[in-house]
């Protein structure tokens, strides 16, 4: 488990001046994070989890901080507070936003995601934190494998 | 009801109330090209060769605008080929930037606009309900003209009293995301009303409607009056114009007041928009450039603002100023009325219409330590280039003024 601060943009997470290498996306996901922790890709694994304080995901549009954090194997990303697109870009590209208290979260712990039960258990301090519910349309959004998936399966919007 | 309930109801065929999920239609969706490439791919990945109304699918290039790499030349050439093939519009390198443009052809009060881009809320000034969304979402409502929405709940702020000389639209938002924060209106919709608000032409209103993403809101509307009608008017499209406003009894979450007779020139420091400080306040900062334009800030207003405070000086020696229009009417408007070549004069140097600089690709990058003046709506650490370098926010006055002084600097004297 990887531990940020509070209001980490999507310019911190994608900068923009890698604009050029949005249609290269396994070359893109290389620099995710880079500011703020330097060679960031080189040390996360599969399965890990990115936990943050407020705000995460802030400013730009771009989907592709969303996607460069799943292909980079990051399993879910908590965070106390989410900006609003980016929280949509994650469930639309498959990867859960979980807003729940990370405060006591140290870096490096081993946790465990519940996402039906809206808990994570934290092997380490061997403590439970609880987080409510996704609303219905982004459980059907997860369940479906993303919006694409969605669409592709209904040829419309059924969500609601 | 609120502008946003009334709004999206309408689009919604039924009547939805806050914090209702609904699935509305859409008006106008686009993209850039930073964003449309993924939104294109993803409408392939789903399977469908066709928008659904390609009038309304405009697909913008103007970040890379032009561009400066062969893989933004690629995907350049992608979405040019996309939108021949589908029918949808291509607004190519040169005729501006998105918000800029659609405010100027397309968008009309009552409207709901998607756009790929976090500022599509500009168009809020105009009485739309315009909202910044990712590329997948966008490729939903290019491919079936609907998105899901929930229906926001609205933050009114009231502004009342006379702006002082020297104060503007940019100093109002810049202060009231210093008093709400950067999360301030998370997943709201901001209304914007009042006696000074009723006053603010068009282009100081998207400017405050642009920036109201860096509080976290969806959308910032503004009620509909004569100030739209005159711009309706302006663009050529007067029969665009409809009245809108929220209900007397329309329940808010909150009420924001704002007493504009005590604003004063505002700046955002360095590296967040909410870390706010009066022109006052700022101390010695030293610049070494300053950056009009953006989808902010680069409207004929603006530039006249600047012209104003600079005619006949000349740039400070250690300081460049770069100005990018926002649109090729823009520049045009700024050409023919002589305010361009007070600018030039001045030591000015200018770029094609489009994104520029603002978000670090090209045509004024930073380098290490350097320090940024610029009238564009974000400040986030690396967003001009390098990550050691300084961006600080301000309206185009003080902008003017900076580019006299070498250093952050107060419009005030000049006026």
């Amino acid at each position: 488990m990887w531990k940020f601060g509070d209001a980490i943009s999507t310019d911190h997470i994608i900068p923009g001046r890698y604009f050029y290498l949005r249609s290269d996306l396994p070359e893109l996901s290389k620099h995710i994070l880079e500011y703020e922790r330097p060679g960031f890709s080189e040390m996360v694994s599969t399965g890990d989890f990115i936990v943050a304080g407020h705000n995460f995901g802030l400013g730009s549009s771009r989907e592709h901080a969303a996607i460069v954090i799943k292909m980079n194997g990051i399993q879910a990303v908590l965070a106390k507070s989410f900006a609003r697109i980016f929280y949509r870009n994650c469930f639309n590209s498959g990867l859960p936003a979980i807003a729940c208290d990370t405060e006591k979260f140290r870096e490096g712990d081993e946790i465990e995601l519940f996402v039906e039960e809206g808990k994570i258990f934290n092997h380490t301090q061997n403590e439970m934190v609880f987080f409510p519910a996704f609303s219905p349309v982004m459980k059907r959004i997860l369940s479906d494998g993303g919006l694409v998936e969605h669409v592709k399966k209904y040829k419309d919007l059924k969500l609601v | 009801m609120t502008l946003a309930e009334k709004i999206l109801s309408e689009h919604a065929g039924k009547e939805v109330r806050t914090g209702e999920i609904a699935v509305v239609s859409v008006d106008l969706t686009y993209t850039q090209d930073g964003t449309g490439p993924l939104a294109v791919r993803k409408i392939q990945e789903m399977g469908f060769k066709e928008v659904y109304r390609p009038t309304k699918t405009i697909f913008f290039l103007d970040h890379a605008a032009p561009s400066p790499r062969f893989e933004l030349s690629n995907d350049h050439v992608f979405l040019r080929d996309f939108a021949e093939r589908t029918g949808s519009q291509i607004s190519d390198v040169g005729c501006g930037i998105s918000h800029q443009v659609v405010a100027e052809s397309e968008v009309k009060p009552g409207d709901v606009v998607i756009g790929a881009d976090s500022h599509t809320c500009t168009g809020g000034a105009l009485g739309a309900f315009a909202t910044g969304v990712g590329s997948t979402d966008a490729a939903v409502a290019i491919a079936l003209g609907k998105i899901w929405l929930r229906v926001p709940e609205t933050i009114r702020i009231v502004v009342e009293g006379n702006l002082p000389i020297g104060v503007y639209g940019k100093d109002i938002i810049l202060h009231l995301i210093g008093k709400i924060g950067a999360a301030g209106a998370t997943y709201k919709a901001l209304e914007f009303t009042g006696g000074t608000i009723q006053h603010l032409e068009m282009s100081g209103r998207m400017t405050i409607a642009n920036m109201a993403v860096e509080a976290g809101a969806k959308v910032g509307l503004f009620p509909s009056d004569r100030m739209t009608q005159d711009w309706l008017n302006r663009m050529g499209r007067p029969q665009d114009f409809r009245k809108l406003s929220s209900d007397p009894d329309a329940i808010y979450e909150k009420t924001v007041m704002i007493n504009a007779k005590e604003l004063k020139p505002t700046i955002a420091c360095p590296h967040q928009v909410d870390n706010i400080k009066t022109v006052d306040e700022i101390g010695e900062v030293k610049v070494d450039q300053v950056y009009l334009g953006t989808s902010c800030n680069g409207r004929l207003e603006d530039f006249q603002i600047a012209a104003m405070i600079l005619k006949g000086k000349k740039i400070h020696p250690n300081t460049r100023m770069i100005v990018t229009p926002g649109s090729r009417r823009v520049y045009l408007e700024a050409l023919k009325d002589g305010t361009m070549e007070t600018l030039i004069e001045f030591g000015a140097l200018a770029m094609p219409p489009g994104c520029g600089a603002c978000v670090g690709l090209h045509e004024g990058v930073l380098g290490d330590g350097e320090v940024c003046l610029a009238t564009q709506p974000r400040n986030f650490k690396g967003r001009m280039g390098s990550p050691k370098s300084f961006i600080y926010l301000g309206s185009p006055a003080v902008a003017a003024a900076t580019a006299i002084e070498g250093k952050i600097a107060d419009p005030r004297k000049y006026l």
